[in-house]
């Protein structure tokens, strides 16, 4: 029996009990979740890395130092006295700044490839489900086939052609400057990043469509959803006021998931060469331009690896954390 | 109460049904062809006047809810007609029927299950005037507060959510958020079924209540026979798909007519060990709906069946003044 209880009983105080909200009940047991809360912490701080990336980084991302290369953590570059964090590369540019703005890149591409595709995975998953009949046949067939196509060589191949073709697919002044400015990137890296992500995002709705989907026919059976239609609600108020809501929690497990495989799948991407090229950095072209040295100077690749491993790791942690939150009944 | 201790004045209809039929397809093999139907509801006739409390009794499985559900349209019957305050329900476009449904609601056996779990009730009571677009949102919520007192709830309750309320609650809660739309015609689908005995009167209660505050009319469905005999002004007796016997209460608990309705009121418990009396014991359970048995349904159950019973099905006539039975041994 707790102190509290305790005190409560000798005075006879009255005991008022709290109201709680779903979102603090879930905020109350994800903070239980120490490995979750951990990973959340860590997350945290790479997003500030990254966020304040142009106020922390000492050297411009494409500055070469001549005759630099090669330089061990925490050299001091002789002429302007600033520090090389972690170093240099194999040309001379300052490894930390390079990492962090890196980081940059790759968790907008992952960020924005998972809101794309669970917004439309939700939507696709809601009407076909909702619907159900020949539409839903079509849709879940439809996702179904692309389910069994191996998505990585695919990646390859239409990224490659999206890549090396200005013209195919037209992107929007508003969105390049957009995405511009938060990536702090050239409107021609801008594209390739894009590009990039309507790529992942387009593989990735496949499968939070078929989520959404189970859960919106368990919800359809539901008698709220009756109680509605007889008060006269549309389908439109139906799915967007009692379907989604109430399928949010696998939704948001299965996002926070997709992050880290969108870190990982950008990596590897860029790591094959298909992604972001050269002198814009993230971590998986930067892997892949130091993996010759692996033997002589492993801390190369060991450097942009480890925030992939790390980031990949924490979302799996976050996504784990939030499902036992959410639902503990939604072990997957 | 005693309302028909007079002779009651017949009020005039409110809602007519004529020949309702719902059958569920039952779909199967490679091509999703139809193999089987099963006859939910299987050519029902009925009326219920302004005003009064029609109730609706049967076993479980007879189709009691989908009647109830085929009425507002919830789900969509096969054939047949639904007149409601002169309009012809199975007619109507979605535009007009969403219209007309301010006018009749229902409240639904699951109090847990009827409530969206991820919205305050506040939110849910609201629910209906909002679709409908009734008002602002501040005279919306003035009058979901005013239909959370008139159900006994507190203002405050309004930003809880369903989990934070008990069975009895949440059925109250079921019922403001039916009327605030302020319908005339309610249909209760076993309302007190899910409930412990003690919270089932005081739901019954305010049910009753309602009805005479704000002039309602209610199909009760319910498989209870005292929870019927309390609150209905008439019953109406299912078996399988068919209306088999329907008059005034008083009547039906007085003088049945049909052997179906004698045998449901001899299992009525009764809270008193020295009355004893006639045992009228069903054999067999209900056929099943897919392939009911021909002629009258019941012949396969009845005690005092004939020959004819199993030939021809006997049609639902009005045998007393306003005593209808569907039996061939009732002239």
């Amino acid at each position: 029996m707790s102190a509290n209880m305790k005190v409560a009983e000798l005075t006879g105080e009255e005991i008022t009990i709290q109201e709680r909200t779903p979102f603090q009940i879930v905020m109350m047991r994800f903070r239980k979740h120490r490995l979750a809360m951990a990973a959340l912490v860590v997350i945290t701080l790479i997003f500030m890395l990254t966020l304040f990336a142009p106020y922390l980084a000492n050297f411009e991302v494409t500055e070469i130092s001549v005759g630099d290369y090669f330089l061990p953590f925490g050299a001091v570059d002789e002429d302007t006295g600033r520090v090389h964090y972690l170093g240099t590369d194999n040309i001379g540019r300052d490894y930390f700044s390079r990492l962090i703005f890196a980081g940059r890149v790759s968790l907008t591409v992952a960020l924005i490839s998972v809101l794309i595709s669970e917004t439309t995975g939700v939507i696709i998953g809601a009407i076909s489900g909702y619907y159900g009949g020949a539409l839903d046949n079509v849709l879940m067939r439809f996702v179904e086939f692309m389910l069994t196509i191996p998505s990585l060589p695919l990646l390859l191949i239409i990224s490659s052609m999206l890549l090396a073709n200005e013209d195919l697919i037209p992107i929007p002044a508003i969105v390049l400057n957009t995405f511009g400015k938060i990536m702090l990137l050239n409107p021609r890296d801008t594209r390739s990043a894009v590009l990039i992500i309507m790529v992942l995002a387009g593989f990735g709705w496949l499968g939070s469509a078929q989520l959404m989907r189970g859960m919106v026919l368990q919800i359809k059976q539901q008698t709220f959803v009756e109680a509605a239609r007889s008060l006269g609600a549309s389908n439109t108020w139906i799915i967007f006021k009692h379907m989604i809501p109430n399928a949010m929690a696998p939704i948001i497990v299965s996002a926070s998931l997709g992050l880290a495989g969108y870190v990982v799948a950008e990596a590897a991407l860029a790591f094959l060469g298909f992604g972001i090229q050269d002198p814009v950095p993230t971590w998986g072209n930067m892997l892949s331009a130091t993996q010759t040295f692996m033997m002589d100077k492993p801390w190369l690749p060991l450097v942009p690896g480890l925030p992939i491993f790390i980031c990949s790791l924490s979302f799996n942690y976050i996504g784990d954390g939030l499902r036992d939150a959410l639902d503990p009944r939604l072990k997957m | 109460m005693n309302t028909l201790s007079q002779k009651p004045e017949r009020k005039p209809d409110l809602l007519v049904i004529k020949d309702l039929v719902k059958y569920f397809p039952i779909r199967g093999g490679l091509f999703k062809r139809t193999k089987a139907m099963v006859k939910a509801v299987d050519e029902v006739s009925f009326t219920i006047r302004e005003g009064e409390t029609l109730g609706l009794v049967g076993e479980s499985g007879c189709g009691k809810t989908t009647l109830g559900r085929c009425i507002l349209r919830l789900v969509e019957p096969t054939s047949g007609s639904i007149n409601f305050m002169g309009q012809e329900l199975t007619e109507l476009r979605p535009r007009a029927m969403k219209e007309l449904r301010r006018e009749m609601q229902i409240i639904f056996q699951d109090p847990i299950a009827s409530l969206d779990p991820r919205m305050p009730i506040g939110n849910s009571v609201v629910e209906g005037l909002a679709i409908q677009n009734i008002g602002t949102s501040k005279e919306r919520f003035e009058i979901a507060i005013n239909m959370l007192r008139k159900v006994g709830l507190e203002d405050y309750h309004a930003r809880r959510y369903p989990h934070e309320f008990s069975g009895g609650q949440r059925q109250r809660i079921g019922i403001a958020r039916a009327l605030t739309l302020q319908p005339k015609f309610l249909v209760c689908d076993e309302p007190v079924s899910a409930l412990d005995v003690s919270i089932q009167s005081q739901v019954l209660n305010i049910l009753k209540e309602l009805q005479r505050e704000l002039g309602l009319t209610y199909l009760f469905i319910a498989h209870n026979l005292s929870v019927v005999e309390h609150i209905s002004d008439r019953v109406a007796v299912m078996y399988l798909g068919k209306i088999v016997e329907v008059t005034s209460r008083k009547e039906l608990y007085l003088n049945p007519l049909h052997p179906y309705t004698k045998a449901l009121l001899a299992a009525i418990p009764i809270p008193d060990p020295t009355i004893k009396r006639e045992r009228l014991v069903l054999k067999g359970d209900v056929p099943s709906p897919v392939n009911p048995p021909s002629g009258c349904r019941f012949h396969t159950r009845c005690p005092f069946v004939f020959d004819h019973c199993s030939q021809e099905t006997p049609p639902l006539r009005e045998v007393h003044p306003d005593h209808w039975a569907a039996c061939w041994l009732v002239e």
